[in-house]
């Protein structure tokens, strides 16, 4: 996007704090994205709960053949990868280029090795003739879980592109570059902290 | 420069708030006039059931129109439809949109939103939702044909307009949350220097709330929508009880899933999203009030804190919507209380307003006429509302056209009327030119009248059983007798209401023939839009604006002038 014709209209506090607000509005923005999001998972585990409640039985997710050893080591790589996004934005902040992108590309990486095992669950799920349509126990599984997918999917893009394209904007302001790594890490923790919900609700409850 | 901006950058992807906030506006009065249009269509079948409709029936089609007579399905899609496209495409793009979008950023002296490109995409996803949502009344079924509100089972097993309509809601969703953001950062990062938070015009208050609601209130619809869908396509049964029977025939859902649960999803949004049609309403009104009053707004604080609490106690109203699906008495009861709370910010708000005419040199403009007629319509729309509250009243009343007719006077001559003086108020900055005062009343007396005309005869019908949702408007029940007659008048005064817009179509193009004479600040005004040249330019003020004092500085006893601007040093 060329953020250079944008030219004469400077809007304020994109990369500084306002003073008495204490926020710059990339932060201010994505908190308040974040109170959107926790809305929509909050709304669906309610969706969970008062179905789980309204049934007369319910199964357990070893009953499905849901692996607790695959998605313990899921929940470690996003834990890595949120280590390491906050690694890629301080080294972003010392201006070691190189290190960040290391930081960044580990954080991707581990983005699509959740992703894979994601992938191989769901696979040996259909295997088993196993559907979102066999009983509301899978249906909110593949439907919660699909959901998280997709964020981790965004969250890629995002990196993605502040791996290779967005780096540029490093150069002409590179508080505006940092502020945008710290956003996507923030976004990055918050599709973590999710996961970790599902893995709980999914798996052991 | 901005000038040098190719025309497609300048006026179609333009990333400038007064550009987006335009196309917001005209987007959504064009979404506006076919939610009408496909209302009146129905109110041809009420009046005359059955009857062959003049021309327009035999160019609709067979499957609609067989032989120039709606289909009860057709009737349905129409409601649905109308209802959709009033609320998501029309009211709260215009209300929010627009004049969030062209109003807020100059009132707090901002040179644009805070994230002018996200302002552009959220635009630009709402048009794709709106373009989804009108292409899907071309499938051969047809749109969406369960109500706006699309309970399940039903809405699970329609055509496939339902599928569009959903997909359709998920992108305006998407479209909502941009625009929430943005407008919250807006307003607590771009102020300008010396405007507090208690100097801020009400209005910006009103969409700071709103945008609260949307952003919070929206992502539960989004998560029931997707439930939907997948009930839809991947055979879940997150809405299908168990025992489900279709055509005779046993259904082969997996089942378990609850109906009840769309409905709690769907009034978590669909409640808040009654304050988001009526607070930016709220809001132009006070704009327009004070000004056109010359006295400071009776009670600013109060209705700050009023609309703040109104927001608050949104979130915990919505299921006085489900008296009816045995929820139980404990929750009846709870919900029940918290309506009646409920319902005194509004009219604190309401009180406020109407107490700051008193003592006021009324300047009875046409923007004023309209924000005057919404005082009391509006307290007609909320006053209808409490019977529907109280659990022990809404058993009588629930589904019949006197739940129609009381939200359609929070909405029509309520909310409607407030965007009509928001557009005959802040039109001199958008172009220039004023508008026409004589067409002006010309629009207004006759869709005062009209308006009355169409809701008032529903509070009787209803207050008489007849129920809603007819598609032959009741006829063929005995208890209905007394009461039918009035679908005329109900439809003359529709047809009569379409008439009565001619004044302002009119008006609205022929002023943009006037000349450019409006001037910075034609209405003598004290907020920070009016600090600003007339068209304002990309970046909107020559030089950043710095204010001194509280929105409504009119008549103040130590200032000659009858108006203390905001921007004008001490």
């Amino acid at each position: 996007m060329g953020s250079a014709v944008m030219s004469e209209t400077v809007i304020p506090y994109t990369a500084d704090e306002r003073p008495d607000t204490g926020f710059d509005n990339v932060h201010l923005g994505l908190w308040l994205f974040l109170a959107s999001e926790v809305m929509l998972f909050g709304a669906l585990l309610s969706g969970y709960i008062l179905l789980r409640f309204g049934s007369a039985e319910w199964p357990r997710g070893a009953d499905y053949g849901l692996s607790v050893s695959l998605a313990t080591v899921n929940t470690l790589i996003l834990l890595v990868s949120s280590v390491t996004i906050v690694l890629a934005r301080k080294a972003l902040e010392r201006g070691a280029l190189e290190r960040f992108r290391l930081h960044m590309g580990v954080t991707i990486l581990a983005g699509l090795g959740f992703l894979a095992i994601k992938g191989f669950e769901y696979w040996s799920k259909f295997d088993q003739q196993l559907y979102p349509s066999t009983d509301n126990f899978l249906a909110l599984y593949f439907t919660l879980t699909g959901i998280h997918v997709l964020h981790v999917v965004g969250g890629l893009a995002v990196h993605g592109y502040l791996w290779g394209p967005g780096l540029a904007l490093w150069h002409a302001r590179p508080r505006q570059c940092v502020n945008r790594v710290a956003a996507a890490g923030l976004y990055w923790h918050f599709v973590d902290l999710v996961w970790i919900v599902l893995f709980v609700v999914f798996y052991w409850l | 420069m901005a000038d040098e901006l190719p025309f497609w950058r300048r006026y179609v992807f333009s990333v400038d708030h007064k550009v987006i906030g335009i196309q917001y506006a005209i987007t959504g009065l064009v979404f506006l006039f076919i939610g009408f249009c496909l209302m009146m269509l129905m109110r041809w079948n009420l009046a005359f059931p059955g009857e062959v409709l003049p021309i327009l029936g035999n160019l609709l089609g067979e499957s609609r129109m067989p032989d120039g007579r709606m289909s009860p399905d057709f009737y349905n899609q129409l409601g649905a439809m109308h209802g959709t496209i009033m609320v998501f495409l029309g009211v709260v793009p215009l209300a929010v949109g627009g004049f969030g979008n062209f109003v807020v950023p100059l009132q707090i002296g901002a040179p644009d939103m805070a994230f002018p490109r996200m302002n552009m995409l959220s635009y630009w996803t709402y048009f794709l939702g709106g373009v989804i949502m009108f292409v899907s009344c071309f499938l051969p079924d047809g749109p969406a044909q369960s109500g706006w509100t699309s309970y399940p089972p039903l809405a699970v097993i329609a055509p496939d307009g339902q599928t569009w309509w959903l997909v359709g809601l998920l992108v305006l969703i998407l479209s909502s949350l941009l625009g929430s953001v943005n407008f919250i950062t807006t307003i607590i990062q771009l102020r300008a220097e010396g405007l507090t938070f208690f100097r801020l015009p009400f209005f910006v208050w009103s969409q700071l709330v709103t945008s609260f609601l949307l952003l919070l209130a929206f992502p539960p619809l989004q998560a029931a929508s997707i439930f939907q869908l997948m009930d839809r396509l991947a055979g879940t049964s997150f809405f299908m009880p168990d025992g489900l029977i279709f055509s005779g025939e046993m259904s082969t859902l997996a089942g378990g899933g609850s109906p009840i649960l769309w409905q709690h999803l769907f009034w978590f949004l669909a409640h808040p999203e009654v304050y988001v049609l009526v607070l930016p309403a709220m809001g132009i009104v006070a704009e327009v009030i004070a000004n056109n009053t010359r006295k400071p707004l009776w009670g600013y604080r109060s209705m700050v804190y009023a609309s703040i609490f109104l927001g608050f106690m949104s979130f915990l109203v919505w299921a006085h919507h489900m008296y009816f699906t045995g929820m139980g008495t404990a929750m009846s009861a709870f919900f029940q209380v918290t309506t009646m709370i409920i319902s005194i910010p509004s009219m604190i708000i309401l009180t406020a307003l109407l107490l700051s005419l008193w003592g006021g040199s009324i300047r009875f403009t046409t923007p004023m006429l309209f924000a005057l007629a919404f005082l009391p319509m509006f307290g007609v729309g909320g006053l209808t509302g409490l019977p529907l509250g109280l659990t022990a009243s809404d058993i009588f009343l629930h589904d019949t056209y006197y739940v129609i007719g009381h939200f359609h006077y929070v909405v029509a001559p309520g909310t409607l009327f407030a965007l009509f003086a928001g557009i005959y108020h802040w039109y001199p900055k958008a172009t220039g030119r004023r508008m026409d005062e004589r067409l002006g009343k010309w629009h207004f007396w006759p869709s005062l009248l009209f308006m009355n005309g169409i809701f008032f005869p529903m509070l009787i019908q209803g207050l008489a059983g007849m129920q809603r949702r007819l598609y032959d408007g009741g006829a063929v029940y005995g208890y209905t007798q007394e009461v039918i007659h009035w679908h005329k008048v109900i439809s003359f005064s529709a047809w009569g209401l379409a008439i009565a817009q001619i004044p302002f179509v009119l008006n609205f193009f022929l002023s943009l023939r006037r000349p450019k004479d409006a001037g910075d600040n034609p209405w003598q005004a004290t907020t920070l839009e009016w600090a600003a040249p007339s068209p304002p330019p990309h970046g909107n003020f020559p030089v950043a604006p710095v204010v001194h004092r509280g929105p409504y500085e009119y008549s103040h006893p130590d200032h000659s002038a009858d108006h203390w601007p905001q921007w004008v040093r001490p």
